[in-house]
């Protein structure tokens, strides 16, 4: 390696040519099908002539409708590539025995599991449930937008360039190799040199950012902005557990912000909070970063338990069975979150009445989640139960998320996690409730809600068989995984010397091939979808006979979402409207205040996305830079002060007129 | 003022027929959330600082075999910096009194002592700083320095930022006079600002007064 | 007996079935990891209790209640009932006080750090036999096992004698690892300047794996090292031959054996420096360094005053382990030494040194 000038220090920081991993096929060939996919899609916008559109009507909008929509966008991308780290690891461990070393060496799979890790909670999951509670959330309480319209906006775009900085170091430089929470001191400067853990650090910041906004700005619009009536016992259980998965995000995402910060000041000027010498104390890192993470996992679970109890509400044709105890059980689970986190790490010594204290805790939270599941059981019974494919993916939730709680509440004794931590079995327990919890009810909540979004249903053929895929993939991925933890197979492993697991391994990767094919299908269904859109099409606005305030107006909504504010009865808004004889109206409509769009989310959050590459990479003129454009950018903003405009009364009748005579041609 | 006061009337919930009403037929305005929403930011930063006070707390007592907070700390130094924080809440909470009453210049006039305040706050946080870091006891020194530079420099970053907004709201209502959205900008400030005063007091008895007495 | 009981009965043959083969965790051989396995069978069938009528009652009700089927009774508006409300939380709730009360009960009799006060279920520990010390530090990426009372050491392959109670001290020497041997007991972690403790016992000779439980970097997967369960003699044999067999191993030594490398073979130290371990637990295996101790003691009377400023070298560790990078230059200036490193001390095995073979137990009352 040759001495750089001062000049290029200068210029480039720690970036360098080398940085670019031409010499690792792997990265080379993704790198041309990420850019032939990038190029396809770029031509194909600006040859149907639609970046004006995209970026007038998509990337500055400040609708909550549009901005759940690109959320969703976001993570099913990110999918993709959290999936494809997934199959690799997959072959690796499935071929890796003995005298073949498999395909992938240390350097690159410890990056792998990393980046699996990490994309698949922050920019997978975290996604899938922002762009549910945006879409979803304001629709059910009757309000026209969220609180914070811009600010949402600017929220989406943050935890975009989140994702993007993790997407660069695929290309440039490298990801973490020290797991997904990246504990100290492996994390350290001293025993992580390399820019992989600073591109860790700065996408989670930038994207932790986004979430903790988002976090504050639903948490205001479910306080303030509910419609007339709908006291917080008539809220629907989405919006519920929707608001506890936001106090939630409140109040933990903070610990995350200050503990990478923490971290970074570690890694950048020699700070010793975690380091072994200097009375650092790297502990510390570990409680912190998990006084985060398990509220983390309700965060993720808890919109779900939402999306399964409208669902099953809805399919069963029935009243929500226990709706007090529903939410008596939400908040209950909101509470012991923060009370549980050391069971994570029982095995580092912590004395037996601090173990059995955060062990017992966290049985306690089966009680209320026991709860739920029981009233999602009485709310079938007696029931009509339509299968349709939500339902489906709520009934295949049921079997298999109990499961996981099951092993769930074994890990939490803490002579049992002695001999199960770390090991395969946990792994299995955590993609058991992850996969059969959360990815389960985001797909059941994306196919339910997909026909108030387009106008039209998802294909249900294509729907039941990405169900099917994954439900018995799952089982055949993690079944396997169960049994190598009880065999004592530990978890972040490149290669075996034992070729009697080999056998569980390949089982397993075969499962993941079915969950390849179940998200090949979903993938599918959306185009078949599209394309047999007048086949699929529902003009009522109410295609599966709902119960809540988001299926009282059209498919899609307008901007507007409600030309007038409904007004709150009862819990189940929509069904009291319906049963009680509730007449649209189709005329006497007014303008109607609205917010308006703005660039400003995008420019900031990709000031923000600069600012953070050149940290990274140590480009100090860049970094400072572009942290005072940031800074100037947010304050130019504020000099906005035209932020609003009238729906003209006119635009407002044309829309609704229109809807008039769908409605009527549906007769 | 009337016109907004009606606007927090509960919607009729029967019609004049005496049919359950399912919509507000007309406008419906919501009460505005920025305070709330600003409110819920400003107790997530506090958790920011709770954090920081916990890696305080925990490694506060690590020297590393060098200085502790006997041998580093100026209290009468700290003392004079806290009065000016202090002082300056006292200025900003004239400064929304006048803005109740109206009076544009007076608002401008307070916010500016204010800053004032603020700035020579900032300044004698950074003599601190330098001072130490030319003593050689510095944020890497040891664990216990870590945590107090941190801890000490997060709220000046904040209180620096404060004072950026400063500038730009007082820019601002100069533009456009004391309007009902320059009013809410006035109000958030407020917030802010007495919430690093609480924070620093929170600083001053937990690293510095404790640190003596230590 | 209910039916439930009943069916929550039959799956403990099918565990015992499924713990056939290799299934250590299921099937291990020492008394602390036994009780281990028996808490996972307990847990489980507690929450099989529930878990298969929830699993039944959803197929159930998901198939009687389809809209295809008129016959099953339809009540749109039955959302409530305090009996049935009852039930729900109180079953989960009498089962998680079940389970409560054995975790509470386990977690201490299974404490790591509680000395063992039986050999297995039957037997209690008799009176006269000493427990074997091991100090075990992780390094980059092998195992150091020293035994303090015999003066010997050894990389990536220990021994314990059966039915022997087993202390072990652990440490590391740069990042955190887990030390794990499924078949001896449960794992705990293994973290610089951090000492944790486990006491187990193997019940059954044998030729064990251990490993690291927690990923430490590049070399991880191989991490990996031989646990023998030996009868008395053997484990005297063993030591005799290490002693044989190996050299010495002093700080300079172990300096040189610290830095990272991986798949390493088995070695044997005759001559461990006996305070080889406490220098490694307190950083300052290198001479230079103030051990934490030391640096504590100061800490907790003050600290050193301005004039400690200067003295970084002595506490720089993580710095010189740098990974991926060359040695850096120190850079940082080194005052003075405060303390002298004993040198003396590095003597020979001590004089306690156990036997379990056949010859110590023919002494035994």
């Amino acid at each position: 390696m040759h001495e750089r000038s001062d000049l290029m220090n200068f210029l480039f920081g720690k970036l360098s040519l080398e940085a670019i991993p031409y010499h690792e096929p792997i990265l080379v060939w993704t790198f041309v099908v990420a850019a032939v996919i990038g190029l396809g899609v770029f031509g194909w916008v600006t040859r149907a002539g639609k970046w004006t559109y995209l970026w007038n009507d998509w990337f500055c909008s400040i609708d909550h409708k549009k901005i759940g929509v690109m959320y969703i966008i976001l993570g099913l991308v990110m999918l993709l590539r959290g999936f494809a780290d997934a199959i690799m690891m997959r072959a690796q461990q499935a071929v890796a025995f003995g005298d073949s070393m498999g395909y992938l060496p240390p350097h690159h799979y410890d990056q792998i599991f990393t980046a699996h890790g990490v994309i698949m909670i922050f920019f997978v999951a975290m996604p899938f449930v922002t762009g549910l509670m945006n879409y979803v959330v304001p629709l059910q309480i009757g309000a026209r937008d969220v609180a914070f319209p811009v600010l949402n906006n600017f929220s989406f775009w943050m935890t975009t360039a989140g994702a993007v900085l993790v997407m660069i170091s695929l290309f440039i430089g490298e990801f973490a190799k020290t797991g997904w929470l990246a504990y100290p001191p492996l994390s350290g400067i001293a025993y992580s040199p390399d820019v992989g853990v600073d591109y860790y650090i700065w996408a989670l910041q930038i994207a932790g950012v986004g979430t903790l906004l988002s976090g504050v700005n639903l948490l205001a619009t479910i306080v303030k902005m509910r419609a007339p009536g709908m006291t917080l016992m008539k809220m629907p259980v989405f919006t519920w557990t929707a608001l506890c998965t936001n106090v939630l995000i409140v109040a933990a995402f903070p610990v995350l912000t200050a503990v990478l910060v923490l971290l970074s000041l570690d890694r950048y000027v020699d700070t010793n909070f975690f380091t072994n010498d200097f009375g650092g104390n790297p502990m510390m890192y570990v409680n912190l970063i998990w006084i985060w993470g398990h509220p983390e996992v309700y965060i993720l679970i808890l919109p779900v338990f939402g999306v399964f109890s409208e669902i099953v509400s809805t399919y069963s044709g029935k009243r929500l069975f226990g709706y007090a105890s529903m939410v008596y059980a939400t908040v209950v689970i909101t509470i012991l979150s923060y009370l549980v986190w050391l069971h994570h790490f029982f095995t580092m010594g912590s004395g037996a009445s601090v173990n059995s204290f955060f062990g017992i805790t966290t049985m306690i939270i089966s009680i209320p989640t026991g709860a739920k599941i029981f009233n999602w059981l009485f709310t079938m019974y007696r029931g009509r139960i339509r299968f349709e494919v939500p339902m489906l993916w709520t009934v295949g939730f049921m079997i298999t998320f109990v499961v996981g709680g099951m092993t769930g509440v074994l890990l939490a004794v803490p002579p049992a996690d002695f001999v199960l931590h770390n090991s395969l079995f946990l792994i299995a327990h955590f993609h058991n409730v992850i996969i059969g919890g959360v990815v389960f009810g985001v797909f059941a909540g994306i196919t339910y809600w997909f026909p108030k979004v387009t106008g039209f249903k998802l294909d249900p053929f294509w729907g039941k068989m990405s169900f099917w895929f994954w439900f018995v993939g799952f089982w055949f991925a993690f079944t396997p995984l169960y049994v190598l933890g009880l065999m004592g197979v530990t978890r972040r492993m490149s290669h075996f010397d034992d070729p009697s697991l080999q056998i569980w391994f390949q089982i397993a990767a075969f499962g993941a091939v079915l969950i390849a094919i179940g998200i090949a299908s979903f993938l599918i269904q959306l185009v078949v979808s599209i394309k047999n859109r007048d086949k699929l099409r529902d003009t009522s606005g109410d295609p599966w006979n709902g119960r809540t305030l988001e299926w009282s107006t059209s498919s899609p909504p307008p901007d507007y979402n409600f030309a007038f504010t409904p007004v709150v009865h009862e819990q189940d808004a929509w069904f009291d409207m319906k049963k009680r004889g509730y007449k649209r109206p189709e005329s006497g409509f007014i303008a109607i205040h609205m917010p308006k769009g703005t660039p400003a989310g995008i420019i900031l959050a990709g000031i923000s996305l600069v600012s953070g590459f050149a940290f990274i990479w140590h480009i100090w003129w860049l970094a400072g830079l572009s942290f005072f454009a940031l800074v100037a950018g947010a304050i130019y903003h504020t000099f906005n002060y035209n932020r609003d405009f009238y729906i003209p009364a006119e635009q407002v009748v044309k829309t609704e007129d229109e809807r008039t005579r769908a409605l009527a041609q549906q007769v | 003022m009337a016109s907004s006061a009606s606007h927090h009337h509960a919607p009729p919930t029967v019609n004049a027929d005496g049919t359950p009403a399912f919509l507000v037929m007309g406008e419906h305005h919501v009460e505005p959330s920025t305070m709330l929403g600003f409110w819920l930011y400003l107790m997530s930063d506090c958790l920011v600082f709770a954090v920081l006070f916990a890696m305080y707390g925990v490694v506060g007592a690590n020297y590393a075999a060098g200085p502790g907070p006997k041998e580093l700390f100026d209290l009468p130094l700290v003392a004079v910096n806290t009065s000016m924080l202090l002082f300056s809440s006292i200025t900003y909470g004239f400064a929304m009194l006048e803005m109740a009453k109206g009076r544009k210049g007076a608002v401008l006039g307070w916010l500016a002592i204010t800053g004032l305040f603020g700035a020579a706050f900032i300044g004698l946080e950074l003599y601190e700083f330098h001072h130490l870091i030319h003593e050689g006891a510095g944020p890497q020194r040891s664990a216990f320095l870590s945590a107090f530079f941190t801890l000490v420099g997060t709220h000046g970053l904040h209180v620096t930022f404060g004072i950026i907004w400063l500038i730009t709201l007082m820019v601002q209502v100069t533009q456009r006079g004391l309007t009902p959205e320059n009013q809410r900008r006035l109000n958030c400030l407020s917030l802010f600002w007495h919430f690093l005063d609480v924070v620093w007091i929170g600083v001053f008895t937990f690293v510095y007064l404790m640190g003596a007495l230590r | 007996m209910s039916a439930r009981m009943l069916r929550a009965l039959l799956t403990v043959p099918l565990i015992a079935l499924l713990s056939g083969c290799d299934w250590v965790v299921m099937k291990p051989f020492g008394d602390v990891a036994i009780q281990q396995r028996d808490l996972i069978v307990v847990s489980t069938i507690l929450m099989l209790l529930i878990v298969v009528p929830v699993m039944f009652l959803t197929l159930f009700f998901a198939w009687r209640y389809r809209e295809s089927n008129k016959d099953a009774k339809y009540d749109p508006e039955w959302h409530h009932s305090t009996g049935l409300e009852l039930v729900i939380w109180s079953a989960p709730l009498l089962i998680i006080i079940a389970l409560g009360a054995i975790t509470w009960i386990a977690t201490h009799t299974l404490d790591p750090y509680r000395p063992l006060d039986r050999i297995d279920a039957a037997r209690a520990i008799p009176a006269d036999v000493k427990p074997l010390k091991v100090q075990v530090v992780a390094l980059d990426w092998k195992w150091l096992f020293i035994y303090p009372d015999y003066g010997i050491a050894t990389v990536n392959e220990m021994a314990a004698p059966v039915d022997v109670p087993i202390e072990f001290s652990i440490t590391a020497s740069s990042v955190m690892n887990s030390f794990f041997v499924p078949a001896l007991a449960g794992q705990i972690y293994a973290m610089p300047a951090m000492q944790t403790k486990l006491h187990a016992v193997i019940n059954k000779a044998g030729d064990y794996e251990g490993f690291s439980a927690n990923y430490s970097g590049h070399g991880f997967s191989h991490m990996r090292f031989r646990f023998l369960g030996t009868s008395g003699d053997d484990f005297d044999a063993w030591v005799a031959k290490v002693k044989a067999e190996g050299g010495k191993l002093d700080r300079a030594d172990y300096q040189v054996l610290e830095k990272p490398s991986e798949r390493e073979p088995v070695r044997y130290y005759a001559n461990a420096e006996p305070q080889l371990f406490d220098a490694v637990l307190n950083l300052c295996v290198d001479p230079n360094k103030m051990c934490m101790r030391d640096m504590m003691a100061i800490d907790a009377e003050g600290g050193m005053g301005l004039e400690g400023i200067y003295n970084l070298s002595r506490l720089s560790y993580d710095k010189p382990r740098m990974r991926g990078l060359a040695q850096l230059p120190s850079t940082r200036d080194y005052v003075t030494a405060l303390c002298a490193v004993d040198t003396a001390s590095q003597q020979t095995a001590s004089l306690s040194a156990p036997s379990y073979g056949s010859a110590a137990r023919r002494l035994a009352p």
